[in-house]
């Protein structure tokens, strides 16, 4: 997809170029036909200067070659892979237009090279920029994952203050027969024994207490 | 679409309109008093040749630095030139204190007539700067800043070259210093307000 949009946005600039697929294949034709003694920096810079006289097929050409230099100076620049795109939509935005100030007397790649470190330092720039203001996810998980629990255990914590407080208004068989069999989780029988009371009063209370609480915390009769 | 000129011919475009300003201000003060202050005290004349010289090579690194692919290096250029003209005029300063020389035809200038010094390499300053920046921007700056403090520097020390010919003033510390501030000003605004003028996004 990046590639394409590094097309297109080209593209809109020159709208009679074609898309850089059938312009890699011309590029390769031109490689083997090249002759030996020149250096693919002279062939580049012949190619320019023609494209500076008008030559629209050399401008074609010149500019697909270009696209791996640029990669190159952004890569050694410290741009990451997914960013190497945008560079070289801009830097071959630029090219565009600043094509006038190239020398053919002098290398194509160095004045190349140039746009290129400038280009990708800007990239560089824009994202030092974005990231100073934004988060990334994993960034934001690695950091604030426990807010979230933190939150939790507060309601927790409050649910069981609030629970509490209910059980200690209670009146007071309710409220033993609760803390004894739902808190401390005795048996009837233990409870029994060691409140001195019968199982049966227990029990109603147990049934009472529970009765009272569901009431008051969820409203049901 | 018309190929950009090498900075060798971009820089005598900038330098004919210097000269240009250096006739009418000959025609207008003649060439005498110039001539009388240059053989009387060679300094003045070797302060002179170092602005000239900078002035000329400040404004090549310039041109030069607008194209990209160009070595930042060429910022170097005007620094022999900067070298003579400020030990020249060091040298006319020690003259003019210790020996007590003061070169024919000229006074040593009080703070007020010094401002009027200050006043011209500013005044001249200005047209110069906004042409080579104008030109400039056809080109394509990577260095913007580096560019803008060159672009200064040429056109204060234009100035200073052309306050020559009509300057009735030795060389002495309250001038100098009138001078230096004057061109530190110059090449401080074009490297503030130049810099952004020649970045293009």
């Amino acid at each position: 997809m990046p590639h394409s949009l590094t097309a297109n946005g080209f593209m809109g600039l020159d709208s009679a170029l074609p898309p850089w697929t059938s312009v890699r294949k011309i590029v390769q034709a031109e490689a083997t036909t090249a002759s030996a003694s020149e250096s693919p920096d002279q062939r580049r810079a012949r190619l320019m200067a023609a494209a500076q006289s008008g030559d629209r097929r050399a401008y074609e050409r010149v500019l697909a070659d270009s696209i791996l230099l640029i990669r190159v100076a952004a890569r050694r620049q410290g741009v990451a892979a997914d960013r190497l795109d945008d560079v070289v939509q801009e830097t071959l935005i630029t090219v565009n237009r600043v094509r006038h100030t190239y020398d053919p007397s002098r290398s194509y790649d160095a004045w190349l090279t140039a746009i290129a470190n400038r280009r990708a330092i800007d990239a560089l720039r824009s994202r030092g920029r974005r990231d100073s203001r934004e988060l990334h996810d994993d960034f934001a998980f690695d950091n604030h994952a426990d807010l979230a629990d933190a939150s939790a255990a507060t309601e927790q914590l409050q649910r069981a203050q609030r629970l509490r407080a209910a059980i200690a208004e209670l009146p007071p068989g309710q409220r033993e027969a609760v803390e004894q069999m739902g808190l401390h989780e005795r048996s009837l029988s233990e409870a029994a024994e060691l409140t001195g009371r019968n199982t049966g009063a227990l029990k109603v209370n147990l049934h009472r207490a529970l009765k009272a609480l569901r009431e008051r915390f969820n409203g049901e009769p | 679409m018309r190929r950009l000129p090498p900075p060798s011919v971009r820089t005598v475009g900038w330098l004919l309109v210097v000269a240009a300003f250096a006739v009418v201000l000959l025609m207008h003060y003649g060439i005498t008093g110039m001539q009388q202050r240059f053989v009387g005290t060679p300094d003045l004349a070797w302060a002179g040749v170092g602005a000239v010289l900078t002035a000329v090579s400040a404004a090549w690194a310039a041109f030069a630095l607008s194209v990209p692919g160009r070595r930042a290096a060429w910022a170097w250029l005007p620094l022999p030139g900067a070298l003579l003209w400020i030990g020249a005029s060091g040298l006319g300063c020690l003259r003019q204190t210790v020996l007590q020389v003061t070169a024919p035809g000229t006074a040593v200038s009080t703070a007020h007539q010094s401002v009027d010094c200050l006043v011209f390499i500013i005044a001249f300053s200005i047209p110069l700067s906004v042409l080579m920046v104008f030109l400039l921007r056809r080109a394509y700056p990577l260095r913007p800043v580096l560019t803008a403090v060159l672009v200064g520097l040429a056109s204060a020390a234009a100035s200073a070259s052309l306050l020559e010919i009509c300057h009735a003033y030795d060389a002495a510390a309250t001038d100098l210093l009138t001078h230096a501030a004057a061109v530190a000003l110059v090449v401080a605004v074009n490297a503030a307000m130049g810099g952004r003028l020649l970045s293009k996004a």
